[in-house]
């Protein structure tokens, strides 16, 4: 914080940085997204040949997991406010492999998928919005992950501690948005356009 | 140099516009034979979208003047002189009356404006298709059209012909809008405003011409390499003529014995595979159909007149007249052009 | 109040040798974080576009002067005018706008550098690295087919005519993937302009007392938000479809050409909006200082602005009247379109009200802003012509619309920012421009300007088609084409008079002194140019016109404002 910003004394204090930017990307990311869904929408039933989306089973598991991890950052944000710094590298590292386990789970979705149905990116515009689609939001979590392995690295090395506590919820909120686009996602993918 | 322009940039500006106005002079003495221009319309959309014009044009002039002498008067009125006083003008902040003045106004035009467009839109776009009428399919392909007659089973390209409007025997044109690769644009400003031609999208729009003649247009989106040479031609013909234009279109391709060495030539080479003749073994659909190649007037979607010195200097180079045109150069000898060409002529 | 000048730290003050001295110049500016460097980079990059984008523009006059005139091949021509509109509303102006807002956003607001100074960078040298990789594209090598081409698709690249199969090469890439990239910066800079003015407003900046400058480039940078990111995405699946062999565009595979009109429109109109509301903001900046009054109607001009930004977003269909949309779709969006005049007029209407009664001084910035409200009338009028719908059908894609929407870009948005360099250099330079050469360059560029542009009217109207190398000579088009080529060149003079009054006055102009133009808001209470840190002390400001209140103690601003 410089002092230009603590010194507005009227009015309420202002929101930090780091989250209004965040919530920023958030919108313009939230666009992008739109876009992709919008896609995926408008092209449902166009399909000219090859698989149909009938071929997709909700992957329950990966979305408790994501939508899990998104409680276990919110706990852990809790934790570093409160200085427990043990508590925050667990609940840290377990948002960490609840989102490998997704990311395993969307491998072996996709792998079954251009093995056992044929269903790649160019064979119909169902494999191409499909695949753009879950792809992106695929992206999204290893970005984020990437992040949080990095925090989890410098967390373990003793360099986090509670003065970081609102950079970490810059990137927690972060965070949340990825898991809860996937519900979008999933809805839009899995459960409407099935 | 500048002593002698006068050293004020307006004298120089002054100098340059009475400059202009004698170049103007003379360029627009220059010759125009096809006008292609929206205010001279011959069809009833056309013709709509005129005077639909001419009121939007009604509506932003006056309101155009209202404020640029607005301006002009602030402008001139109040600029600073020497006499002014040392202290700084009255100092307004707005004025809540005056902003309601300036935002209800506007609205009251713009929601009059609206109604009369939208129902403009309505009486166009939604125009009752009677049954009777002329179907044509437009097909727009780099860098040519295709029409097709489907009730009268005959393909022609870049020159469409249709009857006449008349009182006796309103014939109207219904053209379906279709593309075989990029998105094209169909746009004769004095029969209709414009209508995009897009892959898996068919569009619809219709024209019917009250004079006639030959109205002029082309391509109105940027389709590729000759995008500026994708002329188009309509003919308005009186029912009769049409009538015998489509009788002839109809016949198969002349069979004249005398230029049988070139149809040979036409039918062996590569001249097949992309272009049509009833009545030979050529079949193909990716050019012009050339079964009545001399009924038209030009050659390579409008980019030459339809002669012998052309057509052989298109068949030996067709980057003579457009470069990049699907077309490719056919390597043929001199004699076999001439043979090819001869042939191609007889096709009436 | 900060008003004592400070001496500005500089690497340049120690003894050194030229070369090293020179190197360390170099350095300074390449890894700078200071807003104020970075504005000047950016501004100076735009400029840099600017003739480039000129240039290749000139080229096109030239060719159309004359029917079958031959000085260019189609490719060459194709190539000529996607790069000049490419190059013109990314590489020119959004940097040059988001230049300014860089610069001025800080210090109008009392902060002393912007929320993220880093990211700022960041977003400047990916902004750069997207320019110079669309213009790597004309010499990437010649070995592989389309490697050494430009992007020949139109700016618009309308699939399908960017599919592998219809555009083979790499042309159409580097245009995609120079813009994700140059995207990406923009996003960055919006995202920092958006905090900056969130977060970073000195003691008693409420927002209701932000500059309308800042205000502007605020909506700015929230509509470059959710408008550039559609782009992104677009181009994304373009790249899909090129490298991956997807649908999206792809008629053959049942993808859909309209999808791309659609997903580009959504981008593209609000990216108009983009471009124009700095230009507002500029104009909201100078035209009360030179009228001695302050703006008419704050309230209103910030309403109309977050309005035309909102409303802005459900406009897109209205480029596209011409692909066959149904009935209803049309007239809703002739309606939304016409909306925006409404706020285009109250701001007009505003500008007009500012200079009424007060003592305009026709210095060249005000010179320009007068310019600027005469043709953003214009433009607007011109605007609400094209949106009535069965009329576009006959003006879209003619020279009328190219015509309507260089007023704006040209017209409204660079006369605005023409203006403000001839405001705010003497602010980042310490010396004004020559107001000699500067009288010059706004009377030749005012005559290029109509000539071109109104007689491109006309044209139109004539039914002369955009993105044309040649017409037939029958076509009675020649005339008013010379006519327009001639205008071309004025302009181009007069940008030179310009870009040489830029060079001349940095080290020959008037000394400036802190507040040149006796103005008003903060940036003016900082020395010409500012130090790194901007103000001494934070300011504290107790209304619109800061400064006003400081010079006229008996009669402040903050006794009249709510």
């Amino acid at each position: 914080m410089t002092t230009a910003s603590i010194l507005v004394s009227e009015g309420p204090h202002p929101p930090s940085r780091g989250m209004v930017a965040m919530s920023c990307l958030i919108i313009g990311e939230s666009a992008i997204f739109t876009l992709f869904i919008v896609a995926y929408v408008f092209f449902m039933g166009r399909n000219v040949s090859g698989p149909t989306p009938a071929i997709l089973s909700p992957p329950w598991v990966n979305t408790v997991c994501l939508l899990a991890s998104s409680f276990t950052v919110l706990f852990a944000e809790r934790a570093i406010d409160r200085g427990q710094m043990k508590r925050f590298a667990v609940l840290w590292a377990i948002t960490i492999l609840l989102a490998l386990k997704f990311l395993a789970g969307t491998a072996t979705e996709w792998r079954d998928l251009i093995y056992n149905h044929g269903l790649t990116i160019s064979v119909n515009v169902f494999g191409t919005t499909y695949y753009s689609l879950v792809g992106l939001h695929a992206t999204h979590v290893i970005l984020g992950l990437i992040m949080l392995s990095v925090v989890l690295g410098f967390t373990l090395t003793g360099h986090v501690n509670e003065t970081h506590a609102e950079r970490i919820k810059v990137l927690a909120l972060y965070w949340h948005f990825v898991d809860w686009v996937w519900v979008a996602v999933f809805t839009t993918v899995y459960l409407i356009g099935r | 140099m500048q002593r002698r322009l006068g050293n004020s940039p307006i004298r120089l500006c002054l100098y340059l516009i009475a400059g202009l106005l004698l170049v103007c002079r003379s360029a627009f003495a220059d010759s125009r034979i096809a006008s292609s221009n929206s205010f001279l319309p011959e069809s009833t959309p056309a013709r709509d979208v005129y005077y639909l014009a001419l009121f939007a044009l009604t509506v932003t002039g006056c309101i155009f003047v209202v404020v640029a002498a607005l301006l002009s008067y602030a402008v001139i009125k109040y600029r600073a002189r020497k006499t002014d006083p040392e202290h700084e003008p009255a100092q307004v902040y707005g004025s809540t009356q005056v902003e309601l003045a300036w935002t209800v106004i506007p609205i009251i035009i713009i929601v009059v404006l609206f109604l009369t467009t939208a129902r403009i839109i309505f009486a166009i776009q939604n125009a009752p298709q009677p049954k009777t009428d002329l179907k044509v399919t437009v097909i727009g392909h780099q860098f040519w059209w295709e029409f097709r007659y489907p009730e009268y089973g005959i393909a022609t390209a870049n020159e469409l012909h249709i009857p006449l409007w008349t009182k006796q025997d309103p014939d109207t044109t219904y053209l379906t809008l279709l593309s075989a690769d990029v998105d094209h644009s169909f746009w004769v400003p004095e029969l209709a405003g414009k209508t995009d031609l897009i892959p898996n999208h068919p569009n619809e729009m219709w024209i019917d011409p009250q004079k006639a003649g030959v109205y002029y247009g082309q391509c109105a989106q940027f389709c590729g390499l000759e995008h500026s040479l994708m002329l188009i031609r309509v003919y308005v013909d009186t029912p009769e003529q049409f009538q015998e234009w489509v009788k002839n279109q109809q016949k198969a391709a002349v069979d004249d014995p005398d230029v049988a060495a070139g149809r040979q030539i036409f039918e062996t080479q590569a001249c097949v595979n992309c272009h049509t003749i009833n009545g030979t073994t050529a079949k193909g659909t990716y050019g012009p159909d050339l079964t009545h190649l001399m009924s038209r007037g030009t050659i390579a979607a409008g980019a030459a007149t339809n002669t012998p010195e052309n057509l052989s200097a298109w068949i030996k180079d067709p980057d003579t007249f457009k470069p990049g045109a699907h077309m490719p150069a056919m390597q043929l000898t001199d004699e076999q052009i001439k043979q090819v060409v001869a042939y191609l002529t007889t096709l009436h | 109040m900060a008003d004592q000048t400070f001496p500005v730290p500089s690497p340049l003050n120690t003894e050194r040798s030229g070369n090293a001295a020179f190197l360390e110049w170099l350095h300074s500016w390449v890894v700078t974080v200071d807003h104020k460097k970075l504005g000047i980079l950016y501004i100076v990059y735009a400029l840099l576009f600017l003739v480039v984008g000129g240039a290749e523009i000139l080229v096109v006059r030239i060719q159309l002067a004359f029917p079958w005139s031959g000085i260019v091949s189609p490719g060459v021509y194709n190539q000529l005018f996607t790069m000049h509109g490419t190059t013109m509303v990314f590489l020119m102006g959004m940097p040059i706008l988001f230049g300014f807002g860089n610069y001025m956003v800080p210090l109008m607001i009392g902060a002393r550098d912007m929320a993220f100074p880093r990211l700022n960078a960041l977003s400047f040298w990916l902004t750069a690295f997207g320019g110079f990789l669309l213009y790597f594209s004309y010499i990437g090598g010649f070995g592989l087919y389309g490697m050494g081409n430009a992007p020949d698709v139109g700016w618009f690249a309308y699939a399908p005519l960017t599919s592998k199969l219809i555009t083979p090469g790499h042309n159409t890439d580097y245009w995609a993937l120079s813009l994700i990239v140059a995207g990406f910066g923009t996003l960055g800079t919006a995202i920092n302009i958006v905090a900056t003015t969130i977060c970073m407003r000195c003691k008693g900046m409420t927002l209701s007392r932000m500059p309308l400058f800042v205000w502007l480039m605020f909506v700015t940078s929230a509509l470059t938000l959710v408008t550039i990111t559609p782009l992104t995405a677009a181009q994304i699946m373009l790249e899909i479809d090129r490298y991956l062999g997807g649908h999206f565009f792809d008629p053959v595979g049942g993808g859909s050409p309209m999808l791309w009109i659609h997903f580009f429109w959504i981008f593209g109109h609000p990216e108009v909006y983009v471009l124009v509301l700095p230009a507002f903001g500029i104009a909201n900046e100078i035209i009360p200082v030179f009228s001695r009054k302050p703006i008419f109607g704050y309230t209103a001009m910030v309403a109309a602005s977050v309005g035309i930004g909102f409303v802005s977003l459900t406009v897109w269909a209205h480029h596209m009247f011409t692909v066959g949309m149904s009935a209803a779709s049309n007239s809703f969006f002739v309606l939304s379109t016409e909306v925006v005049g409404i706020f285009t007029g109250i701001k007009i209407f505003n500008w007009i009200a500012t200079m009424w009664g007060g003592r305009i001084q026709f210095t060249t910035p005000m010179l320009f802003c007068i310019a600027f409200v005469f043709q953003m009338l214009i433009a607007g009028l011109t605007g609400i012509m094209l949106s009535v719908a069965p009329w576009d059908w006959q003006l879209h894609n003619s020279y009328f619309l190219i015509a309507h929407f260089h007023y704006v870009l040209l017209g409204a948005i660079v006369t605005c920012v023409f203006a403000a360099f001839y405001y705010w250099y003497p602010k980042a330079i310490g010396r004004k421009l020559d107001e000699r050469l500067g009288k010059w360059h706004f009377w030749l560029f005012l005559l290029g300007f109509h000539i071109t542009f109104d007689i491109m009217h006309w044209v139109g109207l004539d039914g002369m088609p955009r993105s044309i190398y040649t017409y037939p000579a029958d076509r009675g088009w020649q005339g008013m084409n010379i006519i327009i080529t001639i205008g071309a060149f004025i302009q181009g003079i007069a940008v030179l008079i310009f870009v040489w009054n830029m060079i001349w006055s940095r080290w020959h102009g008037e000394i400036a002194g802190n507040d040149p133009w006796d103005a008003w808001t903060l940036e003016w209470a900082a020395p010409s140019p500012p130090p790194p840190y901007n103000f001494a002390n934070d300011p504290v400001v107790r209304s619109r016109r800061p400064l006003w209140d400081i010079k006229h103690p008996n009669d402040p601003d903050w006794k009249y404002e709510p």
